[in-house]
């Protein structure tokens, strides 16, 4: 049973986007057997060509999300740079990782309401600094270069690179690496780039991928930050997707495959400018050159980081204001009356919202973590480990863009029978769910010790009983951070949710996203919270739980 | 015998008979209880939400029915998963069982026969429907036929802030030349938006000399000398608009966002009684007031449709019947909850009725109907789909 695992789990992973992928390549060509169209044909390339906004959409998906990944990548490598092991850098990092469990959605309206010429910032600087007694007519938010989308793409994507790095710096032995550099005259950041960097590298290079795809084909965030005159291509397949002219979901298909060429071209771009980075990196190494603008990168490091999260930290905290605001109007730094009519109002709907949320989050985490459990118990018996290329299944799911097969998988997924709504649903989180659940607790549960299992052994436990007893009660931390991980993943998921869910499904992110639209800030910011808190929740109990398990046995766990 | 049954039933024409038969509305309200009604209905507006989850209180209790709102960013949306659902063979028991339909996307799901009906003029409230002064009967032009049926009238008006303009503009000229003289204190929402693509037709039948021409189909002989006017109107607009028109709202109650940040002073709304409910929620200053054009203003009705494959088209029909009920038409217009004008004849309702419709107190930003004045036809909807084409190509890209 064990040994059958891995293949059913990589099946639950792969499967739904190889199918997706299949059923958005048929109306591509021009087959739609629903509309009364059937293939092949170049019609929907065509109807793609002659959109006029296509060459700005396409650039826009690419400049956004090169400039999200490279600005992210920037900030993580300073930080840790200049700062791995201080205070500062703890302080950071412990800012930083609730804020990766803060929903996309969530955070991109908080800081439209930061940045927007009527914003927060504006209002507590207007009128006795700026002079503005109206807003100034400035193009801040849904600028057309896609800034402010790049922004909050950046301060969501810094927090997840950090804790990557932070788990790929455990296995590069940073100190010996960074000590004998100092110890041969480098500067901290200098050394740190030059001894720790290729390493660290190597071990995130797959997550700075699911970053690029990911900011590359978003579309909450783009949805709430970014420009209209036209939309990022991703934007504007999900509204190809919805025309009631049918032939337009076949443009829509079209533009997804092109979605989807358009990220292996980047991917492949990137993986270019890291071969050329690695020849320039090699030579600078080479050139033992000490010194150079070692603390000006060092200050601009820790500021970026802090930036990011103060600018997350400060959207949550309009959020909040604005869930209770009564009338406020611009410049006023604070509402006129604080009222709690908005949580009477929408208080109701978000607790339905936030029932559904965690019952399908709570489902996909259960099964993911069911299944990695199973694959890693296979992987530790069988003595094999994860090579390289099941590393990339696992994370194809997060490569390949959302746009590009969700709206195949929701056309196959009726014609297979299977009812919509919360069921689907799950199995659609799971692929996303699974691979961040797989990735969180493999290297913990690869850590720990084997010898423990021989000890079992010998003392006469089973196999299984080894797992039960020993492994799971030990790696209890682990495993529940891992299950947070996926909860927090689910709860932020849109596109799966409003697609295969066929609207039936209404989870506090789907419900968030419509409010948006509407723009009435006060029931986004109540949506917005408990969003938030419904992320942040798995968070509070996978830290809590443990200090209670092991109030007296502190030692033992992991 | 029963083999014979199924022969016959499956040989005789599927459109001319709804099952349900809403004619037998004891055998609908029978089946409906107990029925879960998925009402896909566009969830950007709270007060509408609000509304809808009234309703879903209000047949649960009367007939057992369960309304689940499932909240939309775009009614098209809804379209999409029938189309999907028909690509998937699904066809008795669809994920969608009412629709919160406008005219474009009304007139794509008739022509491709995805809708339930006709039951809309058998629906015991429909005696009450004003027939004769209320476009109730035709949607965007085309005939409705008893496949949807309608539950609110909407008339554009403009809401403008009393601290910023002085008085009521009587025209788009007017609106033309205010926003000449005072740059960026407008805009509307992006077409293809509904009411986006409402301003334009708006500004189309106030400018153009040739009124009949837009209640005929477009054709490309007619369309430049009739749209002319209009796109004349825009090139000047346009660089006046909030952002130079490099950004538009995307929806129409982001405008009021616009008006209580104080970044826009003038807003297009198809709501006459929307000012008033948003003051109420603070989402507006007290000091906005509402006013129609000179020649008046397009208007046009909300309809509710079913799709072909509903499997609680009773439930469904009861919600929509409820709709049209003047317990229900009575709250839908109260300013505090939503402000809806009426689809009903004040004459043929009961005396109890029509005093409670008397009553009631529209609020101090709506207009009252003799103030709301002329009410213009909707184009026909070949107009709009050409003119938010027309529109994308010249304003929708190229920042």
């Amino acid at each position: 049973m064990l040994r059958h695992v891995p293949l059913l789990t990589l099946v639950v992973m792969i499967g739904p986007v190889l199918a997706g992928v299949w059923g958005t390549f048929l109306p591509a060509f021009g087959h739609l057997p629903g509309a009364g169209l059937t293939g092949p044909s170049l019609e929907a390339f065509r109807a793609l060509l002659a959109w006029p906004g296509l060459g700005q959409a396409v650039w826009l998906s690419v400049s956004t999300g090169i400039l999200a990944t490279a600005l992210s990548l920037g900030i993580v490598v300073l930080v840790t740079a200049g700062w791995s092991g201080t205070r500062a850098f703890g302080v950071l990092q412990r800012v930083l990782a609730p804020i990766l469990s803060v929903p996309h959605a969530a955070a991109a309206f908080g800081l439209a309401f930061l940045i927007a010429p009527s914003g927060w910032l504006a209002r507590l600087t207007s009128p006795w600094l700026t002079g503005w007694a109206r807003p100034p007519d400035l193009l801040i938010v849904q600028d057309p270069a896609g800034l402010a989308m790049t922004a909050g793409l950046v301060t969501k994507e810094v927090p997840f690179l950090l804790l990557m790095t932070l788990a790929a710096l455990g296995q590069v032995q940073q100190h010996q690496r960074l000590k004998t550099a100092r110890s041969l005259g480098y500067d901290r950041v200098t050394g740190w780039l030059k001894s720790v960097f290729p390493a660290v590298y190597r071990q995130i290079r797959l997550p700075v991928y699911v970053v690029l795809a990911y900011s590359m084909s978003v579309v909450d965030v783009a949805l709430i930050l970014g420009p209209t005159r036209p939309p990022s291509l991703s934007v504007q397949i999900v509204e190809w997707m919805g025309d009631p002219d049918l032939s337009m979901r076949l443009t829509a298909a079209a533009a997804a495959l092109l979605q989807l060429g358009l990220v292996i071209g980047a991917l492949g771009l990137w993986r270019l400018a890291e071969i050329g980075a690695a020849c320039l990196g090699r030579a600078w190494i080479e050139t033992g050159q000490r010194g150079g603008p070692d603390p000006a990168l060092r200050i601009g490091g820790i500021g970026l980081g802090a930036l990011s999260a103060a600018a997350t930290l400060l959207a949550l905290l309009g959020l909040l204001v604005w869930s209770v605001a009564g009338f406020w109007g611009f410049p006023n730094a604070l509402p006129d009356a604080f009222t709690l009519r908005n949580w009477d109002r929408h208080g109701p709907g978000t607790l339905e919202a936030a029932a559904e949320t965690f019952l399908v989050a709570g489902a996909a985490t259960g099964i993911a973590l069911v299944l990695v459990l199973g694959c890693l118990e296979a992987e530790h018996r069988s003595g094999r480990t994860l090579t390289t290329r099941g590393l990339w299944l696992l994370y194809l799911p997060l490569l390949v863009p959302q746009t590009a097969f969700l709206p195949g998988l929701q056309i196959l997924l009726l014609s297979v029978g299977a009812d919509v709504g919360r069921g689907p649903v799950i199995l659609a989180h799971l692929v996303f769910v699974l691979p961040y659940v797989f990735l969180s607790l493999g290297e913990a549960w690869r850590a720990w010790d084997p010898r423990i299992a021989v000890v079992a052994g010998t003392l006469g436990a089973a196999p299984w009983r080894v797992f039960w007893r020993v492994r799971l009660p030990m790696l209890l931390r682990p495993i529940l951070t891992a299950l947070a991980v996926g909860m927090a993943v689910s709860v932020g998921q849109y596109l799966p949710t409003l697609l295969i869910g066929g609207g039936r499904v209404a989870t506090l992110t789907t419900e968030a996203v419509a409010l948006a639209s509407g723009g009435d800030r006060r029931a986004i910011g109540v949506y917005g919270l408990v969003q938030t808190l419904a992320a942040l929740l798995a968070f509070a109990l996978a830290i809590l739980l443990p200090a209670l398990v092991w109030r007296n046995r502190r030692g033992l766990h992991v | 015998m029963r083999y014979l049954t199924l022969a016959t039933a499956l040989s005789l024409p599927m459109a001319a008979l709804a099952t349900p038969d809403p004619a037998n509305w004891d055998a609908v309200l029978a089946e409906a209880e107990g029925q879960t009604v998925y009402w896909n209905a566009w969830g950007g507006s709270t007060t509408t939400n609000d509304f809808i989850a009234w309703v879903g209180d209000r047949v649960a209790e009367m007939h057992g029915v369960t309304l689940e709102h499932v909240k939309l960013t775009d009614t098209a949306d809804a379209v999409t998963r029938v189309v999907s659902e028909k690509q998937a063979g699904e066809d008795s028991d669809g994920a969608i069982d009412l629709i919160w339909i406008n005219g474009a996307n009304f007139a794509a799901m008739k022509e491709a026969d995805l809708l339930f009906g006709p039951y809309a003029e058998q629906l015991p409230n429909w005696q009450y429907v004003d027939t004769e002064d209320k476009t109730v009967r035709t949607d965007f032009t085309v005939p409705t036929e008893g496949y949807e049926s309608p539950w609110a009238m909407a008339q554009v008006v403009f809401m403008y802030d009393t601290a910023d303009i002085d008085a009521p503009l009587g025209s788009m000229s007017e609106i033309l030349d205010w926003a000449k003289a005072n740059p960026r204190r407008f805009t509307y929402p992006q077409p293809p938006d509904f009411l986006g693509t409402t301003f334009l037709k708006q500004a189309l039948v106030d400018l153009t000399d040739d009124p009949a021409a837009l209640q005929k189909p477009v054709t490309d002989a007619t369309y430049d000398d009739v749209t002319a006017p209009l796109w004349a109107f825009l090139e000047e607009l346009t660089p006046t608009l909030w952002r130079q028109g490099r950004a538009y709202p995307q929806t129409g109650p982001a405008q009021l966002q616009l008006i209580a940040d104080g970044e826009i002073d003038l807003a297009i709304s198809f709501s006459p009684g929307e000012a008033t409910a948003a003051i109420a929620n603070n989402q507006l200053p007290d000091t906005v007031r509402t006013f129609v054009l000179d020649k008046g203003t397009i208007g046009n009705a909300s309809f509710v449709a079913i799709p072909y494959n509903s499997g609680s088209a009773a439930g469904a029909m009861v919600v929509a019947d409820f709709l049209m009920s003047p317990e229900a038409q009575l709250r839908a217009q109260d300013p505090e909850v939503l402000g809806y004008g009426t689809v009903l004849d004040m004459d043929k309702l009961p005396q109890a009725d029509r005093a409670a419709f008397e009553a009631l107190d529209l609020g101090i930003a709506t207009l009252s109907p003799a103030e709301l004045g002329n009410v213009q036809p909707e184009p026909h909807p070949s107009w709009m789909t050409r003119i938010a084409e027309d529109w994308a190509a010249r304003y929708g890209t190229g920042q």
